[in-house]
């Protein structure tokens, strides 16, 4: 088979993976002229296409043949998709070629289950041995591991891998039982589990080596330096809650550095147990943005996703959502207010946060201010008090203060068409009341 | 008295100038800034008369340097006062703590300026495209060379990190202001160019189009999404963006097509004996999460 048309059926297999991050690996380049590439720092997106997703890293399968038959994924073995297989060389010289003409940050390489769980893992780390060993390649890495895989292949992995991840897929065991039979919750929890550990290990002793040597030489990293995974949303019933109590659980106990949401979407090869249907892109959209308050804003998955409501607001970000519940402890003085109460504010991000923390020292800030910071002032002024500012108590107390921040009607069918244009006598009617 | 400062528009001349004029304790309301290259409406630079005698040194934090070379590769004319006004302030107005208020109209504007330029370098590290064009035959290193139309004046900023990159390749990036050549041992900068003077195109690009095209997925059109990322201003230099066209003209047709699939049948467990031993594993427990020997206090 050409390369090209092994490259088409091999990328396309692989798009479904939602991860692409390519940031967060050990600082090394190839200034000392021997190979090629560099990380650290800030991961480069080279490209997006029109499904709004960044391409960073080439993202193909070894090969798609697989034993397994996972009813969300195209390459299941019930599947009628055409197979094809790489050879470690093929996306060796890929690999390069791409980098090279700056197309990309790195490989990202998985594969189908061929075999067994050992042989497959030896083919991927294959490649990546020969980029590292062979080639010098300081690029990006991330290779996909399989928790059946031998202790001994998954640290080899690591040993060339800047990230190393392995999917969980769904949040509970029924609900692999149901749709990936072949799929063991428990497995790749303590396949995570052990990969962790060999992470916190390489932390240490470069920790450790950094006390008894002054300046250590950069060397290439003796471990991965993140783990990451993905779950799939929307192929079975699991409430947010439950996906987000799992993601939650991988963030503290296994530190993963991300989990990756990924709305099930449409695939050629659709199985009987899984109908398709449209992919839930805001639900995945919310998933997210709860995702990043458990992470960086100090949210609990239960102050979130109350018990009696085990699902996310599609129509409000979780973040004000949260506060159209908890209005008793609003207003908050931003003049005031610790950077923990400041990051529960809606509108609010840490970046701003960090703003006001640091020029709230020298001024007591005004809205001016913030419209600088470039803070969205509708949607924090009733949460809000500021030197010029506070709001009407009975604001916060209106029932229909959610009502003003869903998003604006849609035009109805009637105008579907041609929605006649607004003019300015309109805008003034709204805002005057008067016809 | 206004003096006028005629400088090139770079920020090693901006700095060298702006030094001068705070050790006379200039004022920046007396400054007239002005480009070399707008010379033709303009006196030609009289040597300055400072009325305040020379002031030993000038100290700035590092973090006040790194915003104003960024500044300096912005295009706007009122950069290089505002910044001086900026660094009057800082150094001689008693506002050591400028540097930590956003909110203050100088430093938001320069804050403003520094981003637009530090996105169009993070742009730039992205979106430029290496051409092969041969090798140099007595060492035989491959060499490059990549056409780029930044926005603002970032050839000097930008290069360092190609040189990290591609230590082991011979490279020129080549921009309209200013071009920028790795041999293996130095950087050079030299002059502008043309776009007539870069390859047209690289072998490999045809096999960056399959990926491209292999790795988008239909079913989640977001194009909204993508030029927010990829403004089209960069599409023209972008081998794969001649495709995004028919992309998201076919897409709909495509996602039609899987809806009307007939679902696939289950097929059979092969007989394999790893497939086997899965199925064969005593009862795994339902609850996840083993005890971790390695988990935080």
């Amino acid at each position: 088979m050409e390369l090209t048309r092994k490259l088409e059926i091999l990328a396309d297999a692989a798009k479904y993976d939602a991860s692409c991050a390519s940031s967060g690996a050990a600082r090394k380049d190839s200034r000392d002229g021997k190979g090629i590439g560099s990380t650290g720092g800030m991961g480069i997106c080279h490209s997006y296409t029109p499904d709004g997703r960044c391409v960073s890293l080439l993202k193909v399968l070894l090969t798609n043949a697989c034993l397994y038959d996972c009813h969300y994924c195209i390459n299941r073995r019930s599947s009628n998709v055409q197979r094809a297989r790489f050879t470690p060389e093929e996306v060796v010289q890929l690999t390069l070629d791409f980098y090279k003409r700056n197309y990309i940050e790195g490989l990202f390489l998985s594969s189908g289950i061929v075999r067994s769980a050992d042989f497959t893992m030896e083919q991927v780390i294959e490649v990546a041995r020969q980029l590292r060993e062979v080639h010098h390649f300081r690029g990006y890495i991330h290779l996909k591991t399989i928790p059946e895989a031998s202790q001994a292949l998954i640290d080899k992995a690591g040993r060339y891998a800047d990230r190393i991840s392995i999917n969980i897929e769904l949040p509970s065991q029924q609900s692999l039982d149901r749709l990936a039979p072949e799929k063991n919750l428990t497995n790749t929890m303590q396949a995570m589990h052990g990969i962790r550990q060999r992470i916190d290990e390489n932390l240490e002793a470069k920790k450790t080596a950094r006390q008894i040597v002054n300046r250590p030489r950069a060397k290439a990293p003796a471990f991965a330096t993140s783990q990451s995974t993905q779950m799939i949303v929307g192929a079975d019933d699991s409430s947010d809650a439950l996906v987000l109590h799992r993601a939650d659980e991988l963030y503290r106990d296994c530190r993963l550095r991300r989990v990756y949401y990924s709305g099930f979407s449409p695939i050629p090869e659709p199985s009987v147990l899984l109908p398709i249907k449209p992919p839930p892109l805001v639900r995945e959209h919310r998933l997210y943005q709860a995702d990043w308050l458990l992470r960086f804003y100090g949210f609990d998955v239960g102050e979130l996703l109350p018990k009696e409501d085990p699902n996310l607001d599609l129509d409000l970000d979780p973040k004000l959502a949260w506060a159209l519940r908890n209005r008793a402890d609003f207003p908050m003085d931003i003049n005031r207010a610790s950077q923990e109460m400041l990051w529960r504010i809606p509108g609010l991000g840490t970046v701003n946060v960090a703003r006001i923390l640091a020029a709230r020292r020298w001024a007591s800030l005004t809205l001016a201010d913030l419209q600088r910071m470039r803070v969205n002032l509708k949607k924090v002024m009733p949460f809000i008090i500021a030197a010029d500012h506070r709001p009407h108590i009975a604001q916060l107390e209106n029932a229909n203060l959610r009502q003003q921040f869903l998003p604006g009607p849609r035009q109805l069918e009637l105008n579907f068409n041609a929605p006649p244009p607004t003019t300015p006598a309109d805008a003034t009617m709204v805002l005057s009341g008067q016809l | 008295m206004t003096t006028t400062a005629q400088i090139q528009p770079t920020f090693e001349a901006w700095r060298a100038k702006a030094r001068e004029l705070l050790r006379h304790g200039v004022a920046p309301e007396n400054v007239d800034w002005v480009y070399a290259s707008q010379t033709a409406s303009l006196l030609a630079e009289q040597p300055a008369e400072y009325r305040t005698a020379s002031n030993a040194s000038v100290k700035v934090p590092a973090d006040f340097l790194r915003l104003a070379a960024n500044v300096c590769a912005h295009t706007d004319e009122r950069r290089f006062a505002i910044l001086y006004r900026l660094l009057h302030r800082l150094a001689l107005g008693g506002e050591k703590h400028l540097l930590t208020m956003p909110s203050d109209r100088d430093m938001h504007q320069c804050i403003m300026w520094a981003k637009a330029v530090s996105r169009d370098i993070h742009k730039m590290h992205a979106f430029v495209r290496f051409r092969l064009v041969g090798v140099n035959e007595p060492n035989g290193r491959e060499q490059f060379v990549a056409w780029f139309e930044p926005e603002y004046r970032i050839t000097r900023l930008a290069a360092p990190f190609f040189e990290k990159r591609f230590a082991s390749m011979d490279w020129s990036i080549l921009t309209p202001d200013e071009c920028a050549s790795w041999d293996g041992h130095k950087l050079t900068f030299m002059p502008g160019m043309s776009r007539h003077d870069t390859p047209a195109a690289d072998a490999h690009d045809d096999l960056w189009r399959t990926y491209y095209r292999s790795i988008f997925n239909p079913a989640r059109l977001k194009v909204q999404a993508m030029q927010s990322e990829m403004p089209m201003k960069y599409w023209k230099n972008l081998p794969e963006a001649e495709i995004i066209h028919d992309l998201i003209a076919s897409s709909d047709q495509r996602v039609r097509a899987m809806m009307a699939t007939p679902e696939r049948p289950v097929k059979p467990a092969p007989n394999n004996a790893y497939l086997n031993s899965l199925r064969n594993k005593p009862e795994q427990l339902t609850s996840p999460a083993p005890a971790s020997p390695a988990s935080a206090p």
